[in-house]
């Protein structure tokens, strides 16, 4: 190529693709003048991450770059301005408002649109499609007057947009396949049946070989009528059928485009006309429409490499994808679907786990698979398939894991080729990484990410990442510590045995004794909560309030706004009318919202920080205590009614709830502690569902630990059966303590079991049979903590300094943030909306 | 710095700032945080909103270093701000203004 001044590169489309592309041409060279012309109002964004609009996240959050970043770049960007011809004999682009802009070389990276089916009725309102935030904007008004809620289309990106009708509260909300099964493209019918029995039970309604006829209603979608004569009421419509890519323009100047849509390239991208490239979801590379953003991502880096001189080309692509629908996850990698092989299947309907793996007629390759329920194996998986990876004898241990906490088994990641591709979205081997971490020294995932791009993308291979630099470390011979942070290096457990063998009381202490630097948000919660787990002073004293994390400080939940929450304890659920009218009387005096929680107690949101003292100071009066909802410490012991009402009832359970209640009060802990007594086996209290929990049997009480709900629940598991309820105690004291002593910061108790070495078995032994004989230290060291409880809210109300500090302006304390604004909702306020998209 | 004429005011006296923390001072209708590194002997002033979700709440944020850096982390998100240069230490565009401190016969004044 033969050019004297600059190269002018204009960019058509600035979604996910042409924005990489251009971040990618600018990080090669600064020898290019380029434009970017985007049609909609607003830089690129995270379209991947698009759902996450309705979980709260905002415009912004999901930018790529802010405008700023075109500006320091040198683009030229035009937004809310398409491109509407192409004139190839001048080597022009014009847009809508008129701009005319010549171009050496064009990409058009215009992505694709929704595939709306010809059904009659799709213009009604109501009626939407869900690829850009101005369709999710406009979705989310139109359900504020909705009820009933329908989806067409039971694909991946079908699936994405129930979630949204889920997030936003609409009674019903219904999944319309044509096919005999979901995600058609991904698994199979077991598969299918596996994710559509989850998808129910978190309350979709699924409806298979369904043709839709007809959309009715007069201006609005009022039903649907299917070809089979069956109808659905709904008022709200999201259509989601496919993809049809955006080769208008394309078309229109006379380059080639495939008979089903798509602009037609060659294996370096090119379309029929050599100075235009078309990359993303726009491009038909080998006859097919590549529509998930590795592939574009690649394009783009094939496309700029070769405009800085390179000799790249785009080869076909892997299209294995792990995604996460609903908080199920779904994944299919290498060829799911061949019936050419060996296949292995493993189903566990109870749980909704459906895994297959095909295997090649001589047992020596892995071919593909399918995961549903349970994805944890798929990095691995993908690179045994994509690296020829020989399979071991047992080849089911890869998808099941290894079992029974025997010894790795020779198939994790560290045996992996260097050339095995561990993060498809920016392209890095694992080679570059084992460099990276191993000759330059890089050993925190952030250090590798910043300077090889790993991980930055969709996110899948960060497990992978850590893993391998884990793994480095082991090789060097270094003992692999999980230190808390660039303050101390000590992991969480060397640090509580240091504290406690100095003696140490303070954040201060600890950080002249153990540490450097000033510390930070990291180091200081973590000493903090060492702090109170060893000694369980008041977490305010001694100049130790301002090493808590902001709500442990202020003994209250921040919210939006600002504004904070009140949580008395309400042990086991149990609460007199009496005080239940005081909660309401205060509630009203100081114009709270007030909300009864899935902790069985109630809360009351909308505080001014100057107002806590003096609310509290009214409950306290009232008898009651502080319930810890800012620590990481005991929250609620749920109960059910139990054998004092419940014709079913064992065991008096909301006595023994109570009990254990106020028995581990205001213990701190590495995370936050959950604990539920039920009075008999059909567990009304969910006592399974705790990091504790409790069941009455004909003979005295199970004892169930290490559960959680959250975004990845876990059933607690049986500790020990048939126990009286003093054993019971005392088992409690020694697990809890011995979490307590031995648990990373911030994990939870079925996470530290799924890290312990031996598992379960391990924890029954040191428990149960005392297999460290440490079980009467354990003991003691409770009873020591239990000695120390004071209710902090009555110290702070009783205390004048501590007292000061609840006000908003030092300087002005009796005046209250003038920036804090309520709404008022169902006659209580509510705060004002964050994220009202300006 | 820019040549805009610099005016001082009083915010608070020093106990109302506790040691290793910040404090919230209303002046001139601003809400100015302010922090106090005890163990350094510094102190600096910021603005009090954070730029993320624009909540008034950086003076209750936990304070600290990065690299020698002194931050604050905003106690909604844990973003975390550059106490000297008010840049986001996280790789999003967002900064703070910044503002000049000095302590005199136990009276802290702000710049603005
Ligand atoms: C109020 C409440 C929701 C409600 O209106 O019902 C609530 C509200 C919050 N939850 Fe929760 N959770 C509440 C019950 C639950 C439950 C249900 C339960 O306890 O039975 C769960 C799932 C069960 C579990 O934890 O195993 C739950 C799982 C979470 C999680 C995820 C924990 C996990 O390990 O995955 C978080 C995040 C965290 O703690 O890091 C969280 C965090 C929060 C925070 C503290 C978020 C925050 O930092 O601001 C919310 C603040 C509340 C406030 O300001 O008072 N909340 N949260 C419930 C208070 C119960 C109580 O009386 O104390
Ligand atoms: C809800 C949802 C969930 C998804 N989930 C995943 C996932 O989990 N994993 C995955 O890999 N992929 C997923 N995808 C697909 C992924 O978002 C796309 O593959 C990716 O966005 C393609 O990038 P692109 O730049 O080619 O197209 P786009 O991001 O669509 O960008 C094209 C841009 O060009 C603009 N444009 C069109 N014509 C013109 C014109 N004439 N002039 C100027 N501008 C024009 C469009 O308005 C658009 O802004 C998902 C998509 C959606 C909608
Ligand atoms: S209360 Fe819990 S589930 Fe609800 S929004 Fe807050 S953190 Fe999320
Ligand atoms: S509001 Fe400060 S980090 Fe989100």
């Amino acid at each position: 190529m033969e050019m004297t001044g600059r190269t002018r590169v204009v960019v058509v489309g600035n979604g996910m693709v042409g924005y990489k592309f251009c971040e990618k041409l600018l990080a090669r060279s600064a020898a290019f003048d380029v434009t970017v012309f985007g049609e909609e109002p607003r830089p690129a964004y995270d379209r991947v991450h698009l759902s996450s609009f309705f979980e709260g996240k905002s415009a912004d959050d999901l930018s790529m770059a802010p405008l700023s970043w075109y500006a320091e770049n040198g683009i030229t960007l035009y937004l809310s301005d398409p491109v509407v011809d192409i004139d190839r004999e001048a080597k022009t682009v014009r847009s809508h408002h008129g701009v005319v802009v010549p171009y050496d070389y064009l990409v058009l990276a215009t992505g694709s649109g929704a595939f709306v089916p010809a059904i009659p009725g799709v213009e009604k309102e109501g009626v939407f499609v869900y690829r850009t935030l101005e369709d999710l904007n406009l979705i989310r008004y139109y359900a504020r007057g909705a009820r009933k809620g329908a989806v067409i289309g039971g694909g991946l990106l079908g699936l994405e947009a129930a979630k949204a009708l889920l997030d936003l509260g609409l009674e019903e909300t219904h999944v319309i396949e044509f096919a005999p099964r979901l995600m058609p493209r991904q698994i199979d019918q077991a598969g299918s049946d596996i994710l559509k029995h989850k998808l129910e039970s978190l309350g979709l309604q699924i409806h298979l070989s369904k043709n839709t006829q007809e959309i009715a209603g007069d201006d609005a979608i009022r039903r649907m009528d299917f070809v089979d004569g069956s109808h659905l009421d709904v008022d709200l419509l999201v259509i989601s059928a496919g993809i049809k890519p955006r080769d208008e323009i394309a078309k229109l100047s006379g380059l080639e485009v495939g008979s089903r849509g798509g602009i037609v390239v060659n294996d370096r991208l090119q379309t029929s006309d050599r100075s235009i490239f078309a990359i993303g979801e726009c491009a038909l590379a080998h006859h097919m429409i590549y529509g998930l953003v590795a592939p574009g991502y690649e394009m783009a880096e094939v496309v700029a490499a070769n405009l800085c001189g390179g000799d790249k080309t785009f080869l076909p692509f892997d299209m294995s994808t792990k995604l996460k629908l609903i908080g199920v996850d779904v994944a299919s990698f290498g060829d799911p679907f061949t019936n050419d092989c060996r296949t292995i299947i493993y189903e566990d309907t109870a749980k909704g786990v459906y895994k297959r793996m095909n295997v090649s007629t001589d047992g020596r390759h892995l071919l593909g698979g399918i995961l549903v329920g349970d994805a944890d194996q798929y990095n691995m998986l993908l690179q045994t398939v994509k690296n020829l990876t020989v399979l071991p004898p047992d080849p089911e241990d890869l998808m099941l894991g290894s079992r029974g906490g025997s010894a790795d088994t020779g198939t994790g990641v560290m045996s992996l080729p260097d050339e095995a591709l561990i993060c498809s979205c920016e392209a890095v081997t694992k080679g570059a990484i084992c460099h990276e971490a191993g000759e330059n020294n890089i050993t925190t995932f952030e250090g590798i990410k910043k300077c090889t791009g790993a991980g930055s993308g969709c996110g899948g291979c960060v497990p992978m990442v850590k893993d391998i630099i884990q793994g480095v470390q082991k090789q060097k011979g270094m003992y692999v510590r999980n230190t808390v942070c660039e303050h101390f290096s000590y992991t969480r457990q060397e640090l509580f045995d240091l504290v406690k063998i100095r003696g140490i009381r303070t954040y201060d202490e600890a950080l002249s004794a153990y540490g450097e630097g000033d510390g930070c948000e990291v180091c200081k919660p973590v000493v903090s909560s060492i702090l109170a787990s060893l000694w369980n002073d008041m977490i305010l004293e001694k100049g130790n309030a301002v090493a808590q994390d902001s709500n442990d400080r202020f003994l209250a939940n921040i919210q939006r706004g600002g504004t904070y929450s009140v949580v008395p304890r309400i042990p086991g659920g149990e609460i007199t009318p009496e005080k239940l009218i005081v909660l309401g009387q205060v509630a009203q005096k100081y114009g709270l919202y007030t909300k009864i929680t899935g902790g069985q107690r109630i809360d009351l949101f909308g505080a001014h920080v100057s107002d806590l003292p003096v609310i509290w100071e009214e409950l306290i009066a009232a008898g009651f205590e502080s319930g810890h909802a800012y620590g990481k410490a005991l929250r609620t012991v749920k109960s059910c009614v139990g054998s004092t009402w419940c014709r079913f009832g064992l065991h008096d359970s909301v006595s023994f709830a109570i009990e254990i209640e106020d028995r581990y009060k205001g213990i701190r802990a590495p995370h936050k502690l959950k604990g539920g007594v039920s009075g008999c086996i059909r567990e009304c209290a969910e006592a399974q569902s705790k990091d504790f929990g409790v069941i009455a049997t004909e003979k005295g009480w199970n004892l169930y630990v290490c559960g959680n709900g959250g975004s990845k629940p876990k059933h607690a598991q049986l500790l020990a059966a048939d126990i009286d309820d003093r054993t019971l105690i005392r088992y409690l004291d020694r697990f809890l303590m011995f979490y307590i002593k031995t648990a990373d910061p911030l994990t939870r108790t079925a996470t530290w079991l799924d890290k312990m070495d031996g598992g379960m078995a391990y924890l029954k032994s040191v428990v149960v049979e005392d297999s460290l004989g440490i079980g009467a230290e354990l003991e003691a060291e409770m009873e020591q903590l239990i000695g120390q409880y004071k209710c902090e809210w009555k110290e702070v109300v009783e205390t004048p300094e501590l007292r000061k500090r609840f006000v908003h302006f030092v300087n002005a304390p009796e005046k209250k943030d003038p920036e804090v604004r309520f709404e008022s909702l169902r006659g209580q306020i509510k705060a004002e909306d964050w994220n009202r998209v300006g | 710095m820019s040549n805009k004429m610099l005016t001082w005011h009083p915010a608070c006296s020093v106990e109302d700032v506790p040691a290793d923390g910040g404090a919230c001072a209303l002046i001139e209708g601003e809400q100015i945080a302010i922090y106090y590194f005890a163990r350094r002997n510094q102190w600096y002033a910021t603005q009090n909103e954070c730029p993320h979700k624009r909540q008034m709440a950086l003076s209750r944020g936990m304070i600290g270093s990065k690299s020698g850096e002194p931050k604050v982390a905003c106690p909604f998100h844990k973003k975390t701000f550059s106490l000297e240069s008010g840049l986001c230490l996280g790789d999003e565009a967002y900064t703070i203004r910044t503002y000049p401190v000095k302590v005199e016969e136990g009276t802290v004044w702000i710049g603005l």
